[in-house]
């Protein structure tokens, strides 16, 4: 009986290979425009400008790559990529590492302001940094932070969304835990660093995925703070490379990086796969 | 009351001084960082500055008046609407469709996803520049094969096809992250209620209809104001690769014209008041995603 049920619920036979085909195709259409652009980073400049360009990889992979990497259009794509890997690490740690330590302030003591501070970091959830450009640029124009590693990275950690996991998390630690740490005598970051940390394990590693591609996929605020081309990040980065005026576009160059740009978060979600899908689910719910 | 104050700790540590060291970082790089820009934001709102910017006059609210009345700004508000409207269904629709098919797979459902969430890790500024590469005008293959049928494609001067264009790039990389959703949410749905309605003789498209959809309304729910956040705000990148607001403002939303005002137009009393506007809206979506949020940690 159950199994016939189980029939009727997933498919079978020409049913089933029907599904499979439309989810390949599903899968095609979604990775045409990357195919694309890969296909775009093998081949030379003038089979892309006499369209239709060719839709299988060429041999020029170690060419294009090599220009991209090495001396790219304003700055070699070598440098992009180590000032977007600083910037990303530096806004998924820095973030993990405030937020462990509000949380933990917000949730195991009552202090004076508790309430307001609380509030405050409340306050900040979910306001993008889009929507104050002006004043935070001017603000770090101010602190001589443009064109800094800082300057990327501090405004970019200015919000909640790690605070409110952290709290959601330690809430469910069982009391029984710092109950006896309290009876041992154990002072408070002993227990933060001897248990908490530990059990915080998985939800550091989900949030750093998330944190990690939030950081290398920022756009603008690279955009305005670094006029420095040694300072640029390769996701703002690919826009410098289109000329300005009339000339034509080094596209094979362009789409290589733009392949570069992409592989390291695709690795860090690919293969901290269910890491991700959990902390994804979890930190919005 | 605190949001989520339902639950706290019985058992806390005592002390004042330690709890306030470990909440400073946070608070003063908000402070530093939110607060105060917040705060001159709504300063500047107040003021027109000289074209020298060396003094600056009191209008009150003047710059408000001024863009409530300005058409551009006006337009910007109806482009910023179609704009997320639009994204928020090319994202969501076909994702739950691909999320209703893998569901359906017993096995083979993880190879897909693994190959779907792809487009989730590329930038919206990289989706950019992947989507105008194929309906650049010139070299795009898209646009090509579109001459070849008779279609004249060129979102350069066309403002409907250039916000298909940025529709389309914007939701794109949207599609992984809601078929993620949908997917988690579909394998939550107990498989004997479905059964039951199986056994009852209710087809594939009335179960999905009658049984799985509404099941499905709290992720659906979540995912609309999510996808809205998105496309307000984070499709800056995606907007100034392809089409940089044009043609004539047709694709400027209202982040991007904070932006173009302030930073492009030097107007920084219009775009501090449009800052301020968006921080209204912003703070508006926040509290209907708490409210919702508070609501589901109930069931």
């Amino acid at each position: 009986m159950a199994r016939e049920v189980h029939g009727m619920v997933e498919k079978r036979g020409a049913g089933l290979w029907l599904t499979h085909l439309f989810m390949i195709l599903g899968v095609l259409v979604i990775f045409f425009p990357i195919w694309l652009a890969f296909v775009a980073s093998t081949v030379t400049q003038p089979e892309i400008v006499r369209p239709p360009m060719p839709i299988w990889p060429g041999d020029q992979f170690w060419v294009n790559y090599k220009a991209a990497l090495f001396s790219g259009v304003n700055v070699p794509v070598g440098t992009m990529l180590f000032n977007s890997l600083v910037m990303a690490i530096g806004i998924a740690v820095g973030k993990i590492i405030i937020s462990l330590l509000s949380a933990f302030a917000i949730v195991y003591f009552r202090f004076p302001g508790r309430n307001i501070f609380f509030w405050m970091i409340f306050l900040t959830l979910m306001l993008p940094v889009e929507v104050r450009i002006v004043p935070t640029f001017e603000v770090v124009a101010g602190f001589g932070m443009l064109n800094s590693y800082s300057g990327l990275i501090l405004p970019l950690i200015a919000s909640a969304t790690a605070t409110f996991l952290f709290r959601q998390f330690f809430l469910t630690i069982p009391d029984e835990l710092a109950e006896a740490a309290r009876v041992d005598g154990a002072r408070p970051m002993r227990f933060f660093v001897d248990i908490v940390l530990p059990m915080s394990r998985t939800n550091v590693a989900a949030l750093f995925v998330i944190l990690f591609i939030y950081g290398w996929n920022q756009y603008l605020w690279p955009l305005l703070i670094t006029t420095d081309p040694e300072m640029n990040t390769i996701v703002m980065g690919i826009k410098q490379m289109f000329p300005s005026g009339d000339d034509v576009a080094e596209w094979p160059v362009i789409m290589a990086t733009s392949i570069l740009a992409m592989i390291p978060p695709v690795i860090v979600v690919v293969s901290m796969q269910r890491l991700f899908i959990r902390g994804l689910v979890d930190s919005e719910k | 009351m605190l949001p989520g104050s339902w639950m706290e700790k019985r058992v806390t540590f005592k002390g004042w001084l330690l709890p306030l060291l470990l909440i400073a970082p946070q608070v003063v790089i908000s402070a530093i960082f939110f607060f105060y820009p917040a705060g001159q934001a709504v300063w500047q709102s107040l003021f027109i500055p000289d074209p020298f910017g060396l003094s600056a006059r009191f209008v009150g609210l003047g710059n408000f008046e001024f863009l409530l009345s300005d058409k551009f700004y006006r337009a910007s508000f109806v482009t910023t609407a179609v704009f997320s409207i639009l994204v928020t269904l090319c994202s969501m629709i076909p994702a739950l469709f691909l999320a209703v098919i893998a569901d359906r797979l017993i096995k083979g459902s993880g190879v897909y996803r693994t190959l779907l969430i792809w487009p989730y890790a590329v930038a919206p500024a990289v989706a950019g520049v992947l989507w105008l590469f194929m309906f650049n005008t010139r070299v795009g293959v898209v646009s090509w094969y579109l001459g070849q049928l008779g279609y004249d494609w060129n979102h350069v001067l066309n403002g409907g096809e250039a916000m298909g264009l940025v529709v389309v790039a914007s939701a794109w990389g949207r599609i992984s992250y809601n078929f993620l959703f949908f997917f988690a949410a579909l394998q939550a749905v107990p498989r004997s209620v479905i059964e039951a309605a199986a056994i009852d003789g209710a087809h594939f498209w009335r179960r999905f209809f009658t049984i799985v959809l509404p099941l499905l309304s709290p992720t659906t729910f979540f995912l609309l104001v999510v996808n809205i956040v998105y496309a307000f705000f984070e499709t800056f990148g995606v907007i100034h690769t392809i089409t940089a607001g044009g043609p004539q403002q047709s694709t400027t939303i209202l982040v991007y014209k904070v932006f173009s005002d302030g930073f492009v137009g030097q107007d920084l009393g219009s775009s501090s008041a449009q800052s301020v506007i968006l921080l209204v809206v912003v703070g508006l979506l926040t509290v209907i995603q708490f409210k919702f949020i508070e609501k589901r940690v109930h069931y």
